[in-house]
């Protein structure tokens, strides 16, 4: 299609409006980290480094980073092994119920986080009698984190060719040597951008945790959501916030330079042109 | 059952052939022979994790819908009634924020496309590839970064004196401050990448030489936009929608930062499930919203947009 010069331009004009509008208050949030005054009014007053040493030391917020960190991690190896093991029945078999079961897989993303808050909530509190601890938020999490795994992989396995699993397999190779030695090394960068993606998933989930976390309790979202509203714990709100910022940055750029699988950027593409 | 496997069935000539075999574990050589063992194997346990936890916990709310609460206790009581579903649908306050729920998932959904469609667009068919890269990396790292900061960054923007007031200020604009409004703007901004991304992945898909080709056959661009492209794009814009609309469906921690006294269902919800105690309402109520996704999605199930998610 060929677009006019004009046309071009303001497409990129639109599109750098756009991103305005995605950075300027993520910007706003790391320069009010630094704002001396409280309340927040723009322009800031004066800058001072008080609220980034208040968060360090913040007792609260570390223990709140360790819940976190636990949860993510399990969340993400359950359904690691849980979105692989979904992935290679569904690309490798035609079964009865297999459309039920891949609609399945996305319900719990489908379907808004409060109907699964609740729907969890329910069942651990009123039908199992089961206390809401650390462990119930990892296995809300784990339900929802596996279809990222889940459409990681099985992206991963159609692009694959069967030919060498078949002649690893006609070489004599028993299934888990096949799975070890020829299908788990082709997997690895998808299965690590799908456990980066559910990671992170997890470690920012806030709406179904509410609903699924034990009363003593905090994970980081929760810590910030609980703190939000404190007059004196805003500034310090704001340096933990800008540090997740920062430190999203990380597993995101991996997962990009991982898996491209997902949004297909990693595939060179020449433009016609 | 119709078992399709790139294995060769057992009996096979080639299975019982003249290779000499390594020596097998013989519950390996099992799954090896038997394909519907090795299905079984992979799927139980994330099918079942899927239904035992899930579904249950779906089919255990709809369940606990028509309980109630024992008012002196404050346990749930196994008596069935349909009065916790009948206030849901029938009470004009539920009625009200109902619909003020489904307002703002439209609004959210429409705003978003608006936004998505051209950055979409130039992102994949305009910026050159090493541009292209960093482009998405640009609209993804914000994904990540936490939904409860970007809520939060927008409560200081709307703010009294804060960033939107300021900037306002020479113009004569005011900030809409804390409201329905500033929930709309709020979710629209969380929830665009969820937008931009299935749609520029759409584009991409789309192959150059087809709009090449409806250019010389003297197409123009709006013309070939409209005939070519769009079509090819509506189950990309339909996973689109599926994301913000049922993300703002269930919405209640925005409503609470930026929303003022704006209710929302999920709002409904959660006060029901903690200060009220009463889940059985709080499950009557979640069933407003998986209604309306069921039908979005039964509606669009043809689309093929379930795939492009």
């Amino acid at each position: 299609m060929r677009l006019s010069r004009s046309a071009k331009v303001v497409l990129g004009v639109v599109s750098g409006l756009v991103l305005l509008f995605i950075y300027t208050p993520l910007m706003l949030v790391v320069v009010n980290s630094f704002n001396a005054d409280r309340t927040f009014g723009w322009p800031p007053k004066g800058f001072t480094l008080e609220w980034w040493g208040k968060a360090f030391d913040s007792p609260g917020v570390r223990e709140a980073v360790v819940s976190s960190l636990w949860v993510a991690v399990v969340a993400t190896l359950v359904s690691l092994l849980l979105g692989t093991l979904l992935a290679m029945s569904l690309q490798r078999y035609k079964f009865f119920g297999r459309d039920v079961i891949s609609l399945l897989v996305i319900l719990p993303i489908a379907l808004p986080g409060v109907v699964t808050g609740i729907a969890l909530n329910n069942m651990f509190t009123t039908i199992l009698g089961v206390p809401l601890s650390l462990w119930t938020v990892v296995i809300a999490h784990a339900t929802f984190c596996m279809v990222t795994v889940f459409n990681n992989v099985i992206a991963r396995l159609r692009r694959m060719s069967a030919g060498l699993e078949e002649a690893s397999a006609d070489l004599g190779a028993g299934v888990f040597t096949t799975f070890g030695l020829v299908t788990f090394p082709q997997l690895r960068s998808a299965l690590l951008a799908g456990g980066l993606l559910a990671f992170a998933l997890s470690f920012d989930e806030i709406i179904v945790t509410t609903f699924t976390i034990g009363a003593g309790e905090t994970t980081l979202p929760i810590w910030i959501l609980q703190n939000l509203f404190r007059p004196n714990q805003a500034p310090v709100v704001n340096v933990v916030a800008v540090v997740l910022i920062v430190v999203s940055i990380v597993p995101i750029w991996l997962a990009q330079r991982l898996s491209g699988d997902s949004v297909g950027v990693s595939e060179a593409r020449v433009k016609a042109e | 059952m119709a078992i399709q496997t790139q294995h060769l069935p057992p009996g096979s000539p080639r299975g019982s052939g003249g290779v000499p075999r390594a020596k097998a574990n013989t519950f390996s050589a099992l799954l090896h022979r038997r394909p519907r063992l090795r299905l079984a194997a992979l799927l139980t346990a994330p099918a079942g994790w899927l239904v035992l936890v899930y579904i249950a916990a779906l089919a255990a709310l709809l369940i606990t819908a028509f309980w109630t609460v024992d008012t002196f206790t404050g346990e749930v009581s196994t008596v069935w009634t349909t009065e916790n579903i009948v206030t849901v649908l029938t009470d004009p306050v539920y009625q009200r924020i109902t619909l003020r729920t489904l307002w703002i998932a439209v609004a959210v959904t429409v705003i978003d496309m608006i936004l998505a469609l051209p950055i979409a667009f130039f992102i994949a068919k305009v910026a050159g590839a090493r541009w292209e890269k960093l482009l998405v990396v640009a609209v993804l790292m914000p994904l990540w970064a936490s939904y409860l900061v970007k809520a939060y960054a927008w409560r200081n923007v709307l703010a009294e004196g804060g960033l939107l007031e300021w900037l306002g200020a020479p113009i004569g604009l005011s900030s809409p401050g804390y409201g329905e409004t500033a929930v709309i703007l709020t979710l629209s901004y969380i929830w665009l990448p969820y937008m931009i991304l299935p749609i520029y992945a759409g584009f991409d898909r789309v192959p150059d030489s087809l709009l090449e080709a409806s250019g010389d056959l003297g197409a123009k661009p709006l013309t070939t936009m409209r005939l070519v492209m769009l079509p090819l794009l509506v189950p990309s814009i339909i996973a689109g929608t599926i994301f913000t609309f049922s993300l703002s469906l269930g919405d209640y921690i925005t409503a609470q930062i930026v929303g003022g006294a704006t209710q929302m269902l999920g709002t409904v919800v959660y006060a029901n499930v903690g200060a009220a105690n009463n889940l059985p309402f709080a499950a009557a109520v979640s069933l407003v919203p998986i209604a309306i996704i069921m039908f979005y999605l039964f509606i669009v199930r043809r689309s093929g947009a379930l795939n492009s998610l």
